[in-house]
């Protein structure tokens, strides 16, 4: 390892960017993989396996993965709700490998919603 | 492969947790993570102290920032499958207060965490400690390099001297003061200086240096690097004690990979400063608190202190100028720099600035590390961050600043921190141990530990320091064992003054503090030892008698059963009688009842 200079230090500070702002909830998106029982048995696990993979070659940075139950909608499983900073969340529904790859590119990277997979904007109300 | 986790484990790997087997839980986190193939999303993050010792093991699970706690290895497989795989976070592994039904499933939710301000511990539990990178993410060693490509030695010292800073290891003496001092002693000298990390914390229940160490290593070198560059110092010490392998290891560490990086060594980030630093091995004395004295054990002579002037700045280590600060000193210093004197200032009271690091133990039901803003009250760290007293009892007493500090009793628990006002009430900071004790503790009996440990720390060089705090102690003694007379208590006012004056350091000079303070707020229990040979709070032994409650009593023979001294005996179904001449006053019997009728007089 070479010597740093002080320009390395931001550097490497933008390197390891990904690994530290998870730890701060912070990111500019979120990607909610639904994983209930139903989910899982219509092959959520597949759908987070590619997308993960997908945010890795990419290297995409500032947003967040992360898993909850089942949203309510078994049927339609497997089911992700994309959450843009500032703007209303977006569930979708019958998802496969290849659609959440494409999700994640139009809409969290260039922020156009694929509507065509889209079951709704929004999220059902507080009690 | 540039893998993406799209969760972090914050494991506590502190030594608190690590005694209670986090090294063993990340062992089947481990296991089970590859078992259910989630070692690319799932990443475990070891980190160090957490703070929230009582708690431990501890897991910290992000984005979501979720709390668990008391993990057990058996408890791992089920989390891993429930939460990590399926998504449905574990309720019964979360943190529940006392007084509460409900758990509360974020971290930043907790009490203990809520109230607390972090600059010294800004990175505890949010980085890898072993990992240089983690810290950098966390803009470490940004200050350093603003310090040494756009300010000069003495604009550092001038931004530290107008944050306010006060030495973080007992005294509070300014921080910027001192460096000031060392630098021109350099100068006027014409000597190379040396810059020395106390970390030889020996204050009983005192563990804010050994968890500022283990989690954040990089804060406290980052630190010294920049107070070398101010007072032109060209080697800096960590003194580390023995006791803290934990430490000396993360330390070590962080010394490596700063010199693999160039942040140690030669030309320092690409500049003309060069400094480098070594870790020294103390073997645990507490009079190495004292300057002078841990000069000599650095120089591998037996620690005692010595006459001041010169002072450390005039004559240190090997006859050279040297500045001596404590590790939460040290890693402050960073931030200090980074956000600007001004921002730390606002920060705290009138006289003490920033925040302070305590670590709270004792009667409380949350016993951990705490970060606190100066000025806060003994009432808010106590009941808000502490929980209040275990198991719902009586708060009597906080001792503040270790065997040199004193109690401070409930009448006081609305004073605000800071260094003048813990010393105008008998007590002092200290380096910020603060041993909080219930209506079951003697103050006579706690007044006789201190001085026990001191007994055993005096380096024997004063004989009032060394013959009269044994004095002391017998005296202690002889009121626990009921033999105190009323002239026991004017022969300890005389004495602490003669051994606060004769003594040469601030071990000698501070070591009656527990006495005195104990006296000033609770004569009424050193006169209850004496008079009526009663002991209020029931510990000293030879001043207590247990009882049988005739009424309460079944007969359930509970005790008999317990008692190892075949000292109770009766009638089954009738009420039982206590021998006292076979009593060993050991109160198993007290503790197994269990319909309250065992009373301790």
């Amino acid at each position: 390892m070479p010597k740093l200079k002080p320009e390395d230090l931001k550097r490497i500070r933008e390197e390891m960017k990904k690994t530290i702002s998870l730890r701060h909830g912070e990111g500019k998106a979120k990607i909610i993989v639904h994983m209930g029982t139903c989910g899982i048995a219509a092959g959520a696990r597949n759908v987070l396996s590619a997308l993960l993979k997908a945010m890795g070659e990419k290297d995409i940075k500032d947003v967040i993965v992360t898993t909850s139950g089942c949203a309510g909608l078994c049927s339609r499983e497997p089911m992700a709700t994309v959450e843009i900073k500032g703007q209303a969340p977006v569930k979708y529904i019958d998802l496969n490998e290849e659609k959440i790859v494409k999700i994640l590119e139009e809409h969290v990277v260039k922020g156009n919603i694929v509507k065509e997979y889209a079951l709704a904007i929004g999220s059902e109300q507080e009690p | 492969m540039n893998t993406t986790f799209r969760l972090q484990l914050m494991l506590c790997t502190g030594t608190g947790c690590v005694s209670a087997g986090a090294f063993r839980i990340m062992d089947v986190l481990d296991k089970e993570l590859k078992k259910h193939n989630l070692e690319t999303e799932v990443q475990i993050v070891p980190t160090g102290c957490n703070g929230f010792c009582a708690q431990g093991p501890i897991l910290v699970v992000h984005p979501d920032g979720i709390f668990y706690n008391l993990l057990t290895e058996k408890d791992i497989p089920y989390l891993v499958e429930e939460h990590f795989l399926k998504g449905r976070p574990v309720k019964k592994f979360m943190f529940t207060p006392p007084d509460k039904k409900e758990p509360i499933p974020l971290m930043k939710n907790i009490g203990f965490f809520s109230k607390q301000r972090l600059i010294a511990l800004r990175n505890r539990g949010l980085i890898d400690p072993e990992k240089i990178d983690e810290y950098i993410a966390r803009d470490g060693y940004f200050a350093l390099s603003k310090v040494l490509t756009e300010m000069k030695p003495e604009e550092v010292i001038e931004e530290v001297k107008k944050s306010g800073l006060r030495g973080r290891g007992g005294a509070g003496f300014p921080t910027g003061k001192k460096w000031e001092i060392c630098r021109g002693e350099i100068i006027r000298q014409k000597k190379s200086g040396y810059i020395v990390c106390n970390g030889d914390e020996g204050d009983p229940g005192a563990f804010m240096d050994r968890s500022i160490i283990e989690s954040d290593p990089h804060s406290v070198l980052e630190g010294m690097i920049i107070g070398a560059y101010a007072i032109g110092a060209k080697h800096g010490y960590v003194y580390i004690r023995n006791e803290y392998p934990l430490a000396v290891k993360r330390m070590q560490i962080a010394i490596e990979q700063a010199r693999e990086y160039g942040l140690l060594g030669e030309n320092i980030l690409g500049t003309d400063f060069s400094f480098d630093v070594s870790i020294q091995k103390g073997a645990g004395a507490f009079v190495c608190g004292e300057e002078t004295s841990l000069i000599a054990s650095l120089e591998g002579k037996p620690p005692e202190p010595r006459q001041r002037p010169p002072f450390p700045a005039q004559y240190g280590i090997w006859g050279h100028p040297t500045n001596i600060n404590n590790v939460e000193t040290w890693a402050t210093v960073p931030v200090i720099l980074a956000r600007g004197s001004r921002w730390f200032s606002s920060i705290g009271t009138e006289t003490s600035k920033g925040t302070k690091v305590f670590s709270l133990v004792g009667k409380v039901n949350n016993t951990g590390l705490v970060e606190v803003p100066m000025g806060i009250t003994l009432r808010e760290i106590i009941y808000d961050i502490g929980g209040g007293i275990q198991n719902n009892k009586k708060f009597k007493a906080v001792q503040t600043g270790g065997p040199s500090g004193g109690c401070i009793p409930a009448s006081l628990l609305d004073l605000p921190i800071d260094y003048e006002k813990l010393t105008e009430v008998g007590s002092m900071m200290g380096s910020g141990g603060m041993i909080v004790m219930d209506e079951d503790t003697c103050m006579v009996d706690v007044a006789k530990f201190f001085l026990e440990f001191l007994k055993g720390e005096s380096c024997g060089k004063c004989t009032s320091c060394r013959e009269g705090i044994e004095a002391l102690y017998d005296i202690l003694d002889k009121i626990c064992k009921g033999e105190g007379e009323e002239s026991d208590l004017v022969a300890l006012e005389e004495l602490a003054p003669a051994i606060k004056d004769a003594s040469l350091c601030g071990l000698g000079k501070t070591a009656p503090n527990p006495v005195l303070s104990t006296l000033r707020y609770f004569k009424d229990e050193y006169i209850a030892h004496i008079k009526e040979k009663k002991c209020p709070a029931g510990v000293c032994k030879e001043l207590i008698t247990y009882y049988i409650i005739e009424e309460k009593c079944t007969g359930c023979g509970l005790c008999v059963k317990n008692c190892p001294s075949d000292a109770i005996s009766g009638e089954k179904k009738k009420p039982h009688k206590i021998d006292a001449e076979k009593c060993i006053k050991c109160g198993v019997c007290f503790e197994v009842c269990k319909f309250n009728a065992i009373e301790r007089r």
